[in-house]
């Protein structure tokens, strides 16, 4: 996944379970989608418990990035073409 | 020729903060050679270090696989096992196991162990057979209840 680590993102949550960083996105942000396991996202398989949440506001998406030995990090990256993917799954709640 | 012969395990291993899982996976690959399976491990830097430190000779492990470039064959279908065993002492395992579960075939079985085993094998929400056991440093009670999760 190191190309999301390549990425600019903001750390929205660290430390939380990957749990609570699904609801937080359901509790935070109007527009999300719930996602298989290694969806592919930024060129990267994410990993997670499914169904894995993904948020969307603006030209922004945030999304779970878990590490080994860390945990979960939830983070806020743009992605307009990941977002117009997203929306064409039509998947949404 | 047993029923297993040929078949293939992938051992996929997390941070190796808790001591017990270098030991249990060892183990874990003779057991399943012992059965004709052909494991193959997968693991962070320092969990393929250590694994490859205590076997220099590989007589137990065989080939080792990056994580996450493990997780791509698979999620990309260039590749997947018969048996999956993801060790899990955290969150981060749980999200590893979840993950397989979407992405494999593989029978699933979660060997959750460390000081928060319980809680942790009760964030398992997805099929996958599950041995839970409080061992931080002693890999025994482990390993009695491998038996049960062997092909």
């Amino acid at each position: 996944m190191s190309c999301i680590e390549q990425l600019e993102y903001e750390i929205l949550l660290q430390g939380a379970s990957f749990k609570e960083s699904g609801e937080y996105i359901k509790k935070h942000f109007s527009e999300w989608f719930e996602v298989e396991p290694g969806y592919r996202l930024f060129d990267a398989h994410l990993i997670g418990v499914p169904p894995v949440v993904l948020g969307v506001e603006g030209e922004d998406v945030i999304f779970p990035y878990v590490k080994p030995c860390r945990g979960t990090f939830l983070l806020r990256a743009k992605g307009p073409e990941e977002i117009a993917k997203l929306r064409a799954r039509k998947k949404k709640r | 020729m047993t029923e297993t012969e040929g078949k293939t395990a992938l051992l996929l291993l997390g941070c190796p903060q808790v001591p017990v899982q270098t030991s249990v996976a060892i183990h874990l690959c003779d057991q399943l050679r012992e059965r004709g399976v052909t494991p193959v491990i997968a693991g962070t830097g320092s969990a393929r270090k250590l694994i490859e430190v205590a076997d220099p000779k590989r007589r137990y492990i065989g080939e080792i696989l990056d994580l996450d470039d493990c997780i791509d064959a698979i999620a990309e279908k260039q590749r997947d096992f018969d048996y999956a065993y993801v060790f899990i002492h955290n969150d981060g395992g749980v999200s590893y196991a979840g993950t397989l579960s979407a992405i494999s075939r593989a029978r699933l079985v979660g060997i959750v162990y460390g000081e928060h085993a319980d809680e942790t094998a009760a964030l398992i929400t997805f099929p996958c057979e599950v041995v839970a056991t409080k061992a931080t440093h002693n890999p025994m009670p482990i390993v009695v209840k491998l038996g049960r999760v062997l092909p």
